[in-house]
């Protein structure tokens, strides 16, 4: 696509959208990415993301990771700070699967170990992590139950034997962010909830069996920090978030906020996906209870699904978890909006950070930041297509510049459509297992429409986050197994 | 027959986007459901007709209303794994508010018999649009996937 006229390129990775780009405009937008990322990048990026920066309390800029493409409300990759006084919240600026993020698993295990178990290990996946369309998990939970579940997230599924405590250390929030009132979230959305803890979903989520071979480690102190210390070293990933639970309470808040914006507020909104109330009102402050119910239902579906990782390698391998140190290294986000402590021109603000399809990354020392990881920063999981790898990298105190948040994954650059004309799925998984990666998938149309080339290279978009300073590269890691959606 | 949808690449990446049309309000909400259940499931005929659901909403404003009646679908996806097709639909205005009826039948969603793609997470309003053309009605929707 061909640049905007009026972009100023202010550094090699940040360029800037002036507020005379768009009437209405509060702040500059920002979009982060080198010169070729930016080309790639579609228009509608740039339409997306100079609306956000007409959202009333946005602080300094509208930004824009470097896997950004263009989604409905903001675009993907879009971060928004607002003052937590003035500002407003927007289901938007979320998304619909509140809290999808990403979870990496360590094994003491090398490749040429699994190998042989590779497909054995893969099918039992498939069959213990339901995926795809309408899938229902394993945890029969009354409603009641799953109202404590969304308010006590993945510490409810520790306490009830789906984990270890140590996991909750290592995710973000420990497994349960504080003010989820189920009181705010409808029966509908517990109806589309309470079946679906423990599965996958569809569309680019995803669980992985990946290596980190030699070659592949960026920073050997920081992977050996992380738990990275053999030759081909086997983890798993996976990607997922709060399923038809987090998809209904986004839909709620969405027609509570367009019924209230105008009319009470006085807030008008170039794209109603934006639909907002201010921060501080009775429906902002029900929208953020509701939001955090979601998040908790997030923590707690991958939780279960990481117990039920630890099993299937249990059964395959006949030793217990503990024994293949399948330790969880980290769970993070990359669709939430959160109250945080940032610096403002000097002064320290509380701030409410939307992130959507972006991910938080505390640099070393932060609040937030596990203690076994304070001096390093908060490990960063970035997975990309199904065909190329993953990364894990560490929050920088360069962050700062963007509310301490980097990319969360490749980034599209084909439709869903032209992908699915492009690829046929049962070719695509010939050629994968070819190449080393055993598949096994929910749908093979929703296959081809994951095909590699439909994404950005992922490694242009982690160079990018390293060279802006936002965060900063440990490992890749390169898909042997995989189960899909 | 033709059917009365289309799937836009241009408009969306990561998510999908179509138009749907009809001759009245009805055809083209019944439309608008076929497309949403189209990207889950391949064929859309070979959904049986089982059970049946009511469907009642209200609303002040025509398009959301629709937006409700999409909804309709993908709740029923999840709730129930039904997956489900509209039978018969009447929408009516009444006192500055739209009401609509209906009733869809389907079964419980069986990967070994429907052939499923991707999940629709939701109904988004972005380019959300529901408008009368010369010949009827037309709506342009960006599913969630």
């Amino acid at each position: 696509m061909p640049l905007p006229d009026i972009i100023e390129r202010i550094s090699d990775t940040v360029w800037e959208l002036p507020v005379s780009y768009k009437p209405g405009m509060r702040v500059p937008a920002r979009i982060y990415g080198t010169e070729k990322l930016i080309q790639a990048m579609d228009d509608a990026v740039y339409d997306q993301i100079t609306n956000v920066a007409t959202l009333p309390g946005i602080i300094k800029y509208a930004l824009c990771m470097p896997d950004g493409h263009s989604g409905y409300g903001f675009p993907i990759g879009g971060v928004a700070a607002m003052d937590t006084e003035e500002g407003i919240i927007s289901p938007g600026g979320i998304g619909f699967d509140i809290n999808c993020g990403m979870r990496l698993v360590m094994t003491n295990l090398t490749y040429s170990e699994v190998k042989p178990h590779l497909k054995k290990l893969v099918d039992k996946l498939y069959e213990k992590i339901p995926a795809g369309v309408g899938g229902t998990g394993f945890l029969k939970v009354s409603r009641d139950e799953f109202r404590q579940i969304v308010e006590q997230g993945a510490r409810w599924c520790v306490k009830h034997g789906y984990g270890w405590e140590e996991d909750l250390e290592v995710t973000e929030e420990s497994g349960c962010i504080e003010g989820a009132d189920s009181k705010k979230i409808s029966e509908k959305a517990i109806d589309r909830g309470y079946n679906q803890i423990g599965t996958l979903g569809s569309g680019n989520h995803y669980l992985e069996i990946q290596v980190a071979r030699r070659e592949h480690i960026m920073d050997e102190k920081l992977a050996r920090a992380l738990g990275i210390t053999l030759p081909d070293q086997v983890v798993v990933m996976f990607h997922t978030g709060s399923r038809g639970f987090g998809h209904q309470v986004a839909t709620d808040y969405l027609q509570v906020f367009l019924k209230v914006m105008q009319s009470k507020y006085g807030i008008s909104v170039p794209d109603r996906e934006l639909a907002s109330a201010p921060f501080n009102s009775p429906e902002g402050k029900d929208y953020y209870a509701a939001m955090k119910c979601g998040i908790n239902m997030s923590f707690a579906n991958r939780q279960l699904i990481l117990h039920r990782v630890r099993e299937v390698f249990s059964d395959v391998f006949g030793r217990s978890p503990q024994d293949m140190g399948m330790h969880m290294v980290y769970d993070v986000a990359h669709n939430t909006a959160k109250v945080e402590n940032h610096s403002v021109n000097g002064q320290a603000k509380k701030l409410l950070v939307h992130r959507k399809g972006a991910t938080r990354a505390f640099g070393p020392g932060m609040e937030g930041v596990p203690e076994r990881y304070k001096k390093i920063g908060q490990p960063v999981i970035i997975g990309g297509s199904m065909e190329t790898g993953s990364y894990l990298l560490v929050g920088t105190s360069g962050g700062s510049q963007t509310f301490f948040s980097t990319a969360h994954g490749s980034g599209r650059t084909m439709s869903r459509g032209k992908a699915k004309k492009t690829w046929r799925g049962e070719t695509l998984q010939r050629e994968m297992e070819a190449r080393g990666i055993y598949v096994r998938s929910a749908s093979r149309s929703a296959l081809a429409e994951e095909a590699g080339g439909a994404y950005k290279d992922i490694n242009d978009v982690i160079e990018a986050t390293e060279l802006s300073g936002i965060s900063k590269r440990v490992a890749l890691f390169i898909p042997i197994g995989n189960v899909k959606g | 027959m033709i059917m009365p949808y289309e799937y836009l690449e241009d408009i969306v990446i990561a998510d999908t986007a179509f138009k749907a049309w009809g001759k009245d309000l009805e055809e083209t909400f019944i439309s608008a459901a076929n497309a949403t259940m189209n990207v889950m499931v391949e064929d859309l005929d070979s959904i049986q007709l089982q059970e049946k659901r009511e469907i009642q909403l209200e609303n002040e404003e025509l398009d959301m209303l629709l937006f409700n009646f999409l909804q309709e679908f993908i709740y029923y996806k999840d709730a129930e794994q039904l997956l489900l097709r509209t039978q018969q639909i009447q929408i009516k205005g009444k006192d500055h508010t739209y009401v609509l009826e209906a009733t869809a039948a389907g079964e419980k969603l069986n990967p070994e018999r429907h052939h499923l793609n991707v999940d629709v997470k939701a109904v988004t309003l972005h380019h959300f649009r529901l408008e009368r053309t010369g010949s009827g009605w037309e709506t342009l929707v960006i599913l969630d996937i």
